[in-house]
């Protein structure tokens, strides 16, 4: 285990350094140079060099990555051309926001999607479970921003029971609450894409589970068929669950900014979406650097806590 | 899933000079022989089939005017003359879908099969070679899974001035990892099989079981995530439209006509946004339909064998 984890954690360190790498040479790909987008078209040559000077932009590839590293890792991620604040404010300000929308939306998925699952996977192999293998499959292939708008067709504008869009100025997270109805959309809507991943997997690992010589015994003592599957068969399937969670945030995230960018919720993604219309690179690499920091941790730690809850696990890669 | 005649495609046992006894046709043809007589997949192959034809031989009969605003014509409901009515430009939206599907459509072949090639050779290279070399390769390939393909392709559309094929470079560059990640994990497993030992017993070289052995026998693996990679390349397209990133007029495709409809969903020409939407969801289905049953089909083959 700890030669696993030795080697899983290097792993991660040099992928972390990759991203880094990644965003610096996007940062070089920028078109127009760094100083004129700060300091404005008509700045001097003088201010130019200056500034050039000041940042390190007029030293060599491998300084300057070595600046950007420094730089990166003390929280500077540069200041943003459109806002004029520091990169990390404005994704500070936003992320606790987006913890509560994708924690929902997760936990709105896993609740759906498990016991979707274990039900499939006692049904497998019959017409009730290819009607919610179907459903879910449709729903997943249709692209989500159209699920959006149809909602919103029809429980915004048809019916008026939830509210579209979140009013702009929202400054906390309480603020998110103070109409409860714009919630639920977003969450909903965030939830599709992962219900059908998550249900899939339950279904799969719980076939397998079910045809364990350990639910024969339970049901050969005679134990009620409820028990057999609340105390028995929940706990062993929902194992891979668990890397499917730290696996399924990039497309999470993906999903984020089109849902922020419908339903205008003051997150990440919504930053992201006009930073990238209104061309805010520093903004948008600093984002990108977080998301992929996000993922691997995300990783490693679904991995790591796979191992800890799965004694097969832990011993063959001991 | 079995289907015992498909057995009898496979040659008699007549052993091959390099000792294939698994040899890469009987594979290929016996996941044929299944895809053939899956109802699934076949009724997916239709759809995909249709929609070729739709868009690419339909607007040589159904001739309309894609060029020039006519703002006599303009929002028509459906109707004669118009059978999906027009736009707020006063093109016919019937013909807008044809010509719109066409740039989906070539962009989700070219992307798929150039990120399979990419992604199929690189993950079996680095499986081959192994060592330190597999090590850093992969590395390179986790560096760009970790950041979502749909987060990168919008920081290069806020960069670049995009145009179809600058797309397709784009997103071949960011979806060939999910391929190589796939094959190269069939390679390190094949690798240890008697039939790719027997051959390097026999002397052959890595390129010969490359090409011979590890490329036909991920066939199975690299098929199946070409069909998804279709359906995802025509979904990030037309979600770049919808944001607002997507190429420039007169630039069309499914996803500029979505936003295009979606401004006018709330006010009462609700006929604009449907078609493109309908036609994008049985699109994407068709191609996620023909993936899963091929992945069914050859999980079955693989659980058999």
């Amino acid at each position: 285990m700890t030669w696993y984890l030795v080697r899983r954690i290097g792993q991660s360190i040099a992928v972390v350094i990759g991203v880094m790498i990644l965003t610096f040479i996007l940062v070089h790909f920028e078109p127009g140079s760094t100083a004129r987008a700060v300091l404005g078209q008509k700045a001097s040559p003088a201010r130019i060099a200056l500034f050039d000077n000041t940042y390190g932009l007029n030293r060599s590839l491998p300084v300057q990555f070595w600046l950007y590293c420094d730089n990166v890792l003390h929280g500077n991620f540069g200041i943003s051309y459109v806002y004029g604040q520091p990169v990390s404010t404005l994704i500070a300000q936003r992320l606790p926001r987006d913890a509560v929308l994708l924690g929902l939306s997760t936990l709105l998925a896993l609740l759906i999607g498990v016991p979707m699952g274990l039900y499939q996977a006692i049904h497998h192999g019959t017409l009730r479970d290819d009607v919610v293998a179907g459903t879910w499959f449709t729903l997943y292939s249709a692209p989500d921003f159209m699920e959006a708008l149809l909602l919103i067709a029809i429980f915004c504008v048809h019916f008026q029971w939830l509210q579209a869009a979140f009013p702009g100025g929202i400054t906390s997270v309480g603020g998110l609450f103070a109409d409860p109805s714009a919630m639920v959309l977003p969450v909903v809507v965030l939830s599709i894409n992962s219900v059908a991943g998550f249900s899939q997997y339950m279904r799969s690992s719980a076939i397998e589970e079910l045809a364990q010589d350990y639910i024969r015994t339970a049901r050969a003592k005679g134990l009620r068929e409820r028990l057999i599957l609340t105390r028995h068969l929940l706990r062993n399937a929902l194992l891979p669950i668990v890397t499917i969670l730290g696996l399924s945030l990039p497309n999470i995230v993906a999903g984020a900014v089109i849902a922020e960018a419908i339903f205008n919720f003051p997150g990440m993604g919504l930053l992201f979406w006009s930073s990238a219309l209104q061309h805010d690179f520093p903004v948008l690499l600093g984002a990108t650097l977080i998301i992929g920091v996000a993922t691997v941790v995300g990783n490693l730690l679904a991995d790591i806590t796979y191992g800890v809850l799965d004694p097969r696990i832990r011993h063959a890669i001991a | 899933m079995q289907s015992p005649d498909g057995i009898t495609v496979a040659p008699p046992v007549g052993v091959p000079a390099g000792g294939e006894i698994a040899g890469p046709a009987v594979s290929r043809n016996l996941l044929l022989d299944d895809f053939l007589h899956s109802k699934r997949a076949m009724g997916a192959c239709g759809v995909v089939v249709l929609l070729i034809l739709f868009c690419f031989v339909g607007p040589l009969i159904y001739r309309t005017n894609q060029t020039f605003t006519n703002l006599a014509l303009e929002n028509l409901p459906p109707g004669a003359g118009h059978p999906l009515g027009t736009d707020q430009y006063g093109i016919d939206i019937l013909g807008r879908l044809m010509v719109g599907g066409q740039s989906s459509l070539e962009l989700g072949f070219s992307v798929a099969i150039a990120s399979t090639v990419i992604g199929a050779l690189y993950g079996a290279l680095s499986g081959m070679i192994g060592g330190v070399v597999d090590a850093f390769l992969m590395r390179i390939v986790d560096t760009l899974l970790a950041v979502p393909t749909f987060i990168l392709l919008l920081i290069c559309a806020s960069m670049f001035n995009l145009s179809l094929l600058t797309i397709i470079l784009l997103l071949t560059l960011l979806s060939w990892p999910y391929v190589c990640r796939l094959v190269r994990a069939q390679v390190l497993s094949l690798k240890t099989r008697e039939f790719v030992q027997a051959s390097t017993t026999m002397g052959s070289t890595r390129t010969r079981i490359l090409i011979r052995h590890m490329v036909p026998n991920t066939f199975n693996i690299f098929i199946v995530t070409t069909t998804f990679a279709v359906a995802d390349a025509i979904y990030a397209l037309s979600a770049l439209s919808f944001l607002g990133l997507g190429p420039p007029p007169p630039f069309e495709d499914w996803g500029t006509q979505l936003t295009d409809g979606v401004g006018n969903l709330f006010n009462s020409y609700p006929w604009e946004v449907y078609p493109a939407l309908i036609v994008l969801v049985i699109t994407v289905l068709a191609f996620r339909q023909i993936g899963d049953a091929l992945n069914d089909i050859s999980s079955a083959r693989s659980t058999v064998r």
